[in-house]
């Protein structure tokens, strides 16, 4: 049911109605805004042209753009006249110019409020009465943030500007007006009204309306990958009247005027006409635009007239830059900003009181000799005081502030999008592309996701489609081989390159083998080359030698027919030729083989298929200069026989004359298109000398047979699609020797076998759209002369459409069987994960197409809301449709999908699965995927009203609550006795047993405001959510809705313009650079090439850019309090005067010279853990869902240790220079060092990852300092007061208690935090410590532990599903646990039980590994774990009676002899273990009864039992431990050889 | 040796009250004992408490530029200084409040040897640092080396008795290189401070620079310390290689030492116990 996916998934902003459609759409003349005058060159009417004009435009300005030909006016009038109102071709893309720079960057920079921050405290420092620094030096800093990012923009836009210059400076064909011929200029001189000739392959430099093309049809191909990322071809067609030109097209003689609209950014759409000398109109469609950007293709030359130049072209106007999103780390740094300003706020309102109380305290009269009055000598209240040094304050303690942090960030960021970039793993060979950081600023949000959103096709699977099977008037064709060589794809990847050259001849063979109808044998020979070369290589090098085909990888291509198929379609082929030859109607084909005919008819034609050949379009123009004269007498031929084609809209009312034209126009186009495709002059000629028979002859393929017939061998036809399984089903009519040969505006050739090529005149193609999905060409099929409508489709829709059958009719009866079967098939083909199509034909009468033609030709023509109209015109067509078959296309799964879905969920992510898919597909490919496991339940949510939806909603979540609470509460319990798991949080085990299926009607109402919270509350309990069938819109609201009411990272992955939306509204936006254009890449943060790079960009690089910003951030807040703690210190001991002690320079570069470097290297380059290990153990991901590195209560943890350390290092050098003739900055500049050292120390125990650059920057910082405080201190004897510290540094070198300061503080300084770190690793390491010791190991160890990880990992799995057993098992085991009451005082709840397994996990892992290390010892091991584990056990629960046992146990030396010297209470101990571990193999609970009473008899056999299961159970081998059991209950075995048995498996 | 004189015994309670510009000078004498004699070469100090002269405004308001001698400051000198900077419209020779709050005890020495007051010898040069004396501080220049000449037209700081060319006698020790005057406009870091005042030089190897015993102080005490609860000092101390007594230091490296080496064996302890679980049996956990 794929379709609605894939072509909703195309964008498709080129295709819409075939431009056939498009010449009815041209208004009658005269109406509308009045004919403009005739344009005569005499200056006088230009006056008064030009005046009116004014007038007009004066009057339209607002709605409409008027063009016309820049060659009638002379050139410096016409400048001077364009220049004010239209942009020229100049592109300018630059913010500033040299001279704006300065100011409006600075407006810029002013935005951030940051800035203005700091300005206004340097500005305040001006201020006499408050100032604190030397002002010139205060500024400084700012000016260095302002000049770093000043000069960031200018570089930016320098390179901005050199690009522009390159684009300006590129060279396009201008018609002149003195030398009468196009002559080379360059873009930025293209103005609007120039005529503009382009040659194949060249760049589009404006948009221009195409006049003339040297196509003979009008058309001409673009490429729009520059605008879109399609690849394939598109047709634009020349304008209507200059397509009729006898003559080659002469600008000169161009004297219309063209009306269109103001320029917008809607590449979808162009609407305007063009009127004539004459006085006549003629509307312009999108398919007369050609669009600056795209690439002219298949075309020798086309000319025509720009229309919209430079900024004002629709490529420029959706070009908006990559929009600003802010991190959620960015959100939380900004609000602990705020704590910080707060911080700063309390510490200045302090010091302001104490420097009030300071004043007062002196009182009025008796002023000491150092308080200093003002400069008009009187001394200040202390009220006013302290307000002044409160603004005083602020200024000294500005750095509080960490200036330079978001300069510090914007530079790790773009350090890390760099290394994220560089990152082999991230790129992609097959296609070439890399991943592809969009967003500069959200890259540590990637550490932090916690939803993600994908959608399927071309997500999760490969969007390359290919056919599987089909059906056809209720028959199933399974198409068996070719399901065989799609398996044989899958297995030769590993087989290289050796058939490299193979490649470009294989394609040959290819179109030999398909067209020639050589049967099958040959073709699994070439099937055999392909499958030896292996798939993806093949793949690549197909790209690669096609460069402009999208989809032609063989895989897609080659599909090998259904022997009953191909026999029944060359039978039906037979018939119809054998029909023909003897002027037969077609009725007589019995209706099966009709239907069949008609099923590859459909699959052939109902596309947008566009067909090119290799070697083109060199040798197709050759054939046309060679056949000019041929060609146009064809036209000519043409236009007679279609004199009301372009008029029809006026004339539609005579249907039968319009009909009569229109076929006998097909004649001629049907030549045409031999023409246009391979046929050689020769060829042409034959045919032209047929035409005239053709006229009277209702079948004209006979003939064309013989003439095209060798046509195709020249080189193999390639069909470029919007949407992949078009393709997929074009190629599979292929295969079935019904192959496309030809498309063209309103033509559709088509070859098949006996019957040669049929022309089909196609009158309307109804484009596909996401809303109808489906789409439907009308056509008129050339042999029966009948007007038909083959529509595709979603089979949901196709179904509801279909004719209404009576059922007493036998046909009627016999076509509703058909119906049904075809019902059946799609089901089962949906369980497969095929995409299914309904394909369905209508026979309209003349009359009723007549009728809906008149209808929508209305719609057409209508300008406002023709989309509407063309859509209830479209729906008028579709229905009653008559079912023909069905298709089933698979679309492969990317390669490591299920693996990094397993990853990602291991991850602790969340994936939900938004696809416009049908339930029954979409849930396939989940499984598929892993998405879904089996033992899954699956809540599956199907409502037909909202009503029903909040019925079924309140059902289930009740059911999930009581589920889930009684598993909490087991949870809880287990975790209150054991206390363990810290890898896994509780609720995990919880969540993952149910997964959500709802489809979009449901989801619909299930969005509503009401529900909306109840289908959150469910939808979050689940593991796994899969939204089938919802359109883009709902995707988005779905992702919103998580994002806002559940305030979780949301990510939303998605490769199609469907996923734009919900790229947009997700946290952070993925888009895939797959097969489907770059919209969705265009929308979104980061594009990757495929889907499993998903895995390394969240895990390694997402968990990186969050740690390393995320200590970055704390880092700098601790390293600015700390700093601004030291000098607030100080005011104690100054009188809260607002006095540092610290030079001003130091005080102001500290930050800014001294102790970035090492952060930022830190920054950039620290890693927690390697990513080997972060990819192994996902688990260590969820350190960033949680916020582990930056919580809140983190920023302060680091605040108060700021604080203590910058205690330690303002007292330790207090109390050594207490009472001594040291003076302010000798005693300051060591309290600096000091604080550098600390600062650097710091950062060193919190850095993880030493390389060559931290140790350097580290070094050359401190490096640094002493050089800039030496040479700074020697510079001048006079300058930098007040401080003037000249020899300070010098005279402190020389002094022994500055070393042992700088020594001693750092030390004491540290200590705290160097403590804290080694016990938390020690003693309560985190998941992270863990990895990173981890990647210490060597390789084997970590391996082998890694393994053992993984082992767990399935345990641990299978726990969730015995919890949801436990409240069944719980009374069994109750039942069984009650006969042993009166022996033993066992625990019969389930909690217990639960409690107990856990208990046992663990201990199972202890003993497990032991057991790795010693295998001798193994058994003994085995067994003596047994005991301690059940200590443990038995200390929890408190039963003194079994512990007894256990210290006995527990004295038995480990190796020393069996402990089987069995007691009652080992019995017991068995027993206890048995069943714990029962929940384990919840399966086999019948097992247990049987179990438990011979347990009780042989004990030690169950010991034995025990042991091998439990190991057993670690290769998840249930069944094999069940067995085991059963072989253990009769007690036969040696325990010896069942432990050493186990212990193998194990090992 | 404190002789602010708060207490009433103190033989300076009567010049508590002193002014800056009482002459003349009230004279006290303050007789004390050394218990140990000095070895070796003994500094005198003179230490003011609660004397902030870290305060913000204090610190800035000189100028060096006239200190260096530059003639175009000495005539204008820095905004800085105000309101110390002119006096009665003619500049401040020196200028600012460091300056005029320059300390101005004087401070004699006496062994008393048997009632006898052997006067010792009081070196006052070489207190200052020596870039401070000859590169920062400078005489304005000008022809001759009549400093009275080279001063002209400026006045004495307000609560200065004398201008700044009658500090001393000698020439070298004159003007703003007085290194009295150096040591005061090098403010001090915290509100107790000490500031060398003279160098006692030890003689020669026979016996200690000061001798154990009697000795008196005289103070021409002018400097008014009462109204913000200042306390004034004479220290007579010792240095070492590594500065002056100050026992903190030492102190503090055995408590950290102490504390680190605890820490060491607890961290021992510990990773042995624990250790070994980190490296491979935890992991998994």
């Amino acid at each position: 049911m794929g379709y609605g996916t894939a072509a909703a998934a195309s964008p498709a902003p080129w295709a819409g109605p075939g431009p056939g459609l498009q010449r009815d759409g041209a208004r009658p003349a005269g109406g509308g805004l009045g004919s403009p005058p005739a344009h005569v060159p005499s200056p006088a009417v230009e006056e008064e042209e030009k005046a009116s004009e004014r007038r007009r435009r004066k009057k339209k300005e607002s709605k409409t753009r008027l063009v016309r030909s820049n060659l009638l006016l002379p050139e410096a009038e016409a400048e001077k006249s364009k220049r004010t109102v239209l942009a020229s071709n100049r592109l300018k893309t630059t913010k500033y110019t040299a001279l704006s720079f300065l100011p409006k960057n600075l407006f810029e920079q002013f935005h951030r409020l940051a800035n203005v921050y700091f300005v206004f405290i340097a500005l305040l420092n001006f201020v006499p009465a408050v100032n604190a620094f030397q002002p010139e030096l205060a500024l400084a800093p700012v000016l260095f943030i302002l000049a770093v990012t000043a000069i960031k923009d200018l570089w930016e836009d320098y390179s901005r500007y050199r690009s522009d210059k390159e684009i300006n400076h590129m060279e396009c064909l201008v018609y002149s007006r003195n030398e009468k011929k196009y002559i080379s200029r360059y873009w930025k001189e293209v103005k609007v009204g120039d005529f503009v000739q382009l040659r194949c392959n060249e760049i589009i430099p404006a948009d221009i309306l195409l006049l003339s093309s040297s196509d003979p049809d009008g058309l001409c191909h673009i490429e729009t990958a520059n605008l879109d990322g399609e690849t394939n071809l598109k047709q634009r067609q020349v304008v209507r009247r200059f397509l009729e030109l006898d003559s080659e097209f002469d600008p000169l003689k161009f004297t219309s005027v063209i009306e269109c609209e103001k320029p917008n950014n809607d590449l979808s759409r162009f609407r305007g006409y063009i009127v004539h000398k004459s006085g006549k109109k003629d509307g312009l469609f999108k398919e007369n635009l050609l669009l600056r950007g795209c690439t002219i293709r298949n075309t020798e030359e086309v000319a025509g007239i720009v229309i919209y130049a430079g900024h004002e072209t629709k490529a420029l106007l959706n070009n908006n830059g990559p929009r600003y999103k802010r991190s959620k780390l960015e959100r939380q740094m900004n609000a602990d900003v705020l704590w910080c300003v707060l911080i700063l706020l309390i510490m200045c309102l302090f010091s302001a009181i104490g420097h009030g109380l300071w004043v007062w305290q002196y009182g009025e009269k008796k002023k000491p000799i150092f308080d200093v009055p003002g400069p008009d000598g009187k001394y200040l209240s202390p009220v006013l005081a302290s307000v002044y040094l409160f603004l005083t304050v602020i200024i000294v303690f500005q750095v509080m502030i960490p200036i330079s942090l978001y300069v510090s960030i914007e530079i790790v960021k773009i350090c890390q999008v760099y290394f994220i970039h560089q990152d082999k793993d991230l790129y992609d060979e097959e296609t070439d592309s890399q991943l592809q950081c969009r967003a500069l600023n959200i890259t540590e949000d990637l550490g932090q996701v916690q939803f993600i959103f994908s959608d399927k096709t071309g997500t999760l699977t490969e969007n390359k489609m290919v056919f599987r099977r089909c059906t056809v008037s209720g028959i199933e064709y399974s198409h068996d081989d070719n399901a065989k060589r799609l398996a044989m794809y899958q297995e030769p990847d590993s087989e290289e390159d050796e058939a490299a050259p193979k490649g470009g001849t294989l394609s040959q063979r290819d179109s030999i083998c398909s067209h020639q109808s050589i049967k099958v044998i040959h073709r699994s020979q070439s099937t055999k080359t392909h499958r030896r070369t292996g798939s993806r290589a093949e793949a690549k090098r197909a790209s690669i030698l096609s460069k402009h085909t999208a989809f032609s990888s063989p895989m897609e291509k080659d599909i090998t027919p259904d022997p009953s198929l191909l026999e029944k379609v060359n039978e039906c082929a037979k018939h119809l030729e054998v029909m023909r030859s003897h002027e037969q109607p077609l009725s007589h084909l019995s209706p099966e083989l009709c239907d069949i005919f008609d099923f590859f008819i459909a699959l052939t034609i109902c596309n947008t298929v566009v067909v090119t050949a290799p070697n083109q379009p060199r040798q197709k123009v050759r054939d046309r200069f060679e056949l000019k004269s041929p060609v146009k007498t064809i036209e000519d031929f043409i236009r007679r026989f279609t004199p009301s084609r372009l008029t029809s809209g006026s004339n539609s009312s005579s249907s039968s004359s319009l009909a009569t034209s229109k076929s006998m126009h097909r004649f001629g186009l049907s030549v045409l298109s031999s023409t246009s495709t391979d046929s050689t002059l020769l060829k042409l000629e034959e045919k032209l000398a047929y035409s005239a028979q053709m006229n009277n002859n209702g079948y004209n393929s006979q003939q064309d047979r013989t003439a095209v017939g060798s046509g195709p061998e020249e080189g193999e036809l390639r069909y470029e699609a919007e949407s992949p399984d078009e393709a997929a089903l074009v190629y599979a009519a292929r295969a079935y020797n019904c192959s496309l040969v030809g498309r063209l505006s309103d033509q559709v050739s088509v070859e098949l076998p006996h019957l040669g090529t049929l022309s089909f005149e196609v009158l309307h193609t109804l484009g596909f759209d996401s809303v109808r999905k489906r789409m439907s060409v009308v056509v008129r099929h050339p042999l029966t002369d009948e007007i038909n409508v083959y529509t595709k489709g979603a089979d949901s829709v196709v179904m509801d459409l279909l004719l209404p059958c009576s059922s007493d009719d036998p046909r009627g009866k016999h076509q509703k069987k058909i119906q049904s079967k075809t019902q059946n098939y799609l089901n089962l083909y949906a369980v497969d994960g095929l995409r299914t199509l309904c394909i369905a034909k209508r026979v309209l009468s003349k009359e009723e197409y007549a009728c809906w033609l008149k209808s929508h030709l209305e719609a057409e023509s209508c300008i406002e809301n023709r989309e509407e109209l063309l859509f209830q015109s479209a729906l008028r067509i579709e229905k009653n449709l008559h079912l023909l078959g069905a298709t089933g296309i698979e679309d492969r799964l990317q390669d490591g999908v299920p693996e990094t879905i397993a990853n990602l969920r291991k991850a602790g992510l969340q994936v939900w699965v938004l696809t416009g898919d049908k339930q029954e597909t979409a849930v396939n490919i989940a499984y598929a995927c892993k998405l879904l496991d089996h033992d899954e339940e699956i809540i599956t949510l199907n409502a037909e009203s909202p009503e029903t939806c909040a019925v079924l909603l309140e059902q289930c979540l009740q059911c999930v609550e009581s589920k889930f609470s009684n598993n909490t509460i087991d949870e809880a319990t287990g975790n209150m006795t054991v206390g363990f798991t810290p890898l896994y949080p509780p609720s995990s085990p919880v969540l993952s047993s149910l997964g959500l299926v709802i489809d979009g009607r449901t989801l619909a109402y299930a969005l509503e405001p009401t529900l909306e919270d109840k289908f959150l509350a469910l939808a979050k309990r689940c593991r796994s959510v899969l939204c089938c069938r919802s359109t883009p819109l709902q995707k988005s609201m779905v992702v919103k809705l998580v994002r806002d009411k559940l305030k979780a990272m949301t990510l939303a992955i998605g490769d199609g313009a469907n996923d734009v939306s919900m790229i947009q509204v997700a946290d952070v936006g993925v888009g895939i650079s797959g097969q489907e254009g770059m919209q969705a890449v265009m929308a979104s943060d980061f594009a990757v090439p495929r889907f499993r790079h998903l895995e390394k960009l969240l895990l390694v690089h997402g968990h990186w850019c969050y740690s390393r910003l995320a200590n970055m951030v704390l880092y700098f807040f601790y390293k600015n309090a700390m700093f601004v703690a030291l000098l607030f210190w100080y005011q104690f001991y100054c009188g809260f005067s607002g006095s540092s002690m610290v030079d001003q320079w130091y005080l102001i570069f500290f930050n800014l010279l001294f102790s970035s470097l090492p952060q930022l290297i830190t920054g950039v380059l620290d890693k927690d853990v390697p990513a080997e290990v972060l990819i192994a153990v996902p688990q260590l991901y969820k350190s960033g869902q949680n916020m582990e590195e930056y919580q809140p209560h983190m920023f302060w943890m680091n605040m108060i240790d700021a604080m203590y350390q910058s205690l330690v290092c303002f007292f330790i050098p207090y109390f050594t220079y207490y009472d001594s003739e040291v003076d302010i900055f000798s005693w300051g500049t060591p309290i600096t060092t000091i604080a550098l050292f600390t600062i650097i120390l710091h950062l060193a125990i919190e850095t993880k990852t030493w390389t060559f650059l931290h140790w350097s920057s580290c070094i050359f910082s401190i490096l640094l300092f002493f050089f800039v405080a030496l040479v700074y201190n020697a510079s001048c004897p006079v300058c930098h007061p007040p401080s003037n510290p000249y020899w300070t540094m010098e005279r402190l070198m020389g002094d022994p208690m500055f070393y042992f300061t700088c020594i001693i503080s750092p030390v004491v300084a540290l200590l705290p935090r160097f403590l804290y770190r080694v016990l938390q690793g020690t003693l309560f390491p985190t998941q992270l410590q863990l990895g990173r010791q981890l990647s210490k190991l060597s390789p084997e160890i970590r391996t082998q532990l890694l393994t053992k990880l993984n082992v767990k990992e399935t345990i641990r799995q299978t726990q969730p599903f015995a919890d949801s057993f436990s409240p069944s098992l719980g009374s069994n085991a109750g039942d069984c646990c009650k006969a042993y009451n009166q022996s033993t005082p066992l625990p019969t709840s389930p909690q217990t039980s639960e409690s107990l397994f856990q208990e046992h996990t663990k201990a199972e892992h202890t003993t497990d590994q032991t057991v790795a290390a010693s295998p001798q010892g193994a058994v003994l091991y085995g067994e003596n774990k047994l005991p301690s584990s059940a200590s443990s056990l038995e200390r929890s629960m408190g039963f003194h009676e079994v512990r007894h046992g256990t210290s006995e146990m527990e004295s038995l030396p480990v190796g020393a002899t069996f402990p089987w010297s069995s007691s009652v209470d080992q019995a017991d101990f068995g027993l206890l273990r048995w069943i714990t571990s029962t929940p384990l193999f919840s399966r086999i609970g019948t097992v247990l009864q049987v179990s438990s009473s011979s347990l009780q008899n042989e004990t030690r056999d169950s010991m034995c039992v025990l042991g091998s299961s439990l190991h057993v159970d670690f290769k998840g081998l249930k069944e094999q431990s069940s067995n085991n059991l059963q072989d253990k209950m009769k007690g036969t075995p040696a325990d010896h050889c069942k432990s050493d048995n186990s212990e193998t498996t194990f090992l | 040796i404190d002789y602010t004189g708060t207490e009433p015994s103190s033989p300076c309670n009567k010049c508590l009250n002193v002014s800056w510009d009482s002459t003349p000078p009230c004279t006290c004498t303050i007789n004390f004992t050394l218990e140990h004699s000095f070895e070796s070469n003994v500094f005198m100090y003179y230490g003011l408490s609660n004397f902030y002269q870290n305060h913000r405004r204090y610190v800035k308001s000189r100028d060096d530029s006239q200190l260096n001698g530059d003639n175009s400051s000495l005539l204008n000198p820095s905004k800085e200084c105000e309101p110390y900077r002119t006096n009665e419209d003619k500049p401040i020779a020196p200028c600012g409040a460091i300056a005029n709050s320059m300390f101005n005890d004087t401070l004699e020495l006496y062994r008393i040897d048997n009632d006898t007051r052997i006067p010792i010898t009081l070196i006052k040069k070489g207190i200052a640092w020596w870039t401070d004396k000859n590169v920062k501080f400078r005489n304005p220049t000008g022809d001759g080396n009549n400093l009275t000449a080279l001063f002209q037209g400026t006045t004495k700081p307000v609560n200065w008795p004398k201008p700044v060319y009658m500090l001393d006698s000698e020439p070298d020790n004159n003007g703003f290189i007085n290194e009295d005057f150096i040591v005061w406009m090098r403010t001090a870091a915290l509100p107790t401070f000490r500031k060398l005042y003279r160098l006692i030089e030890r003689k020669n190897n026979l016996q200690p620079t000061l001798q154990a015993g009697k000795y008196s102080l005289d103070i021409a005490y002018n400097y008014p310390v009462h109204s913000f609860d200042g306390r004034k000092r004479m220290i007579l101390s010792t240095i070492s290689w590594m500065g002056g007594k100050n026992p903190f230091l030492g102190i503090a490296y055995i408590t950290v030492g102490s504390i680190c080496f605890f820490l060491g064996v607890v961290l021992l302890i510990i990773h042995h116990k624990y250790g070994n679980r980190n490296t491979s049996a935890d992991i998994p956990n």
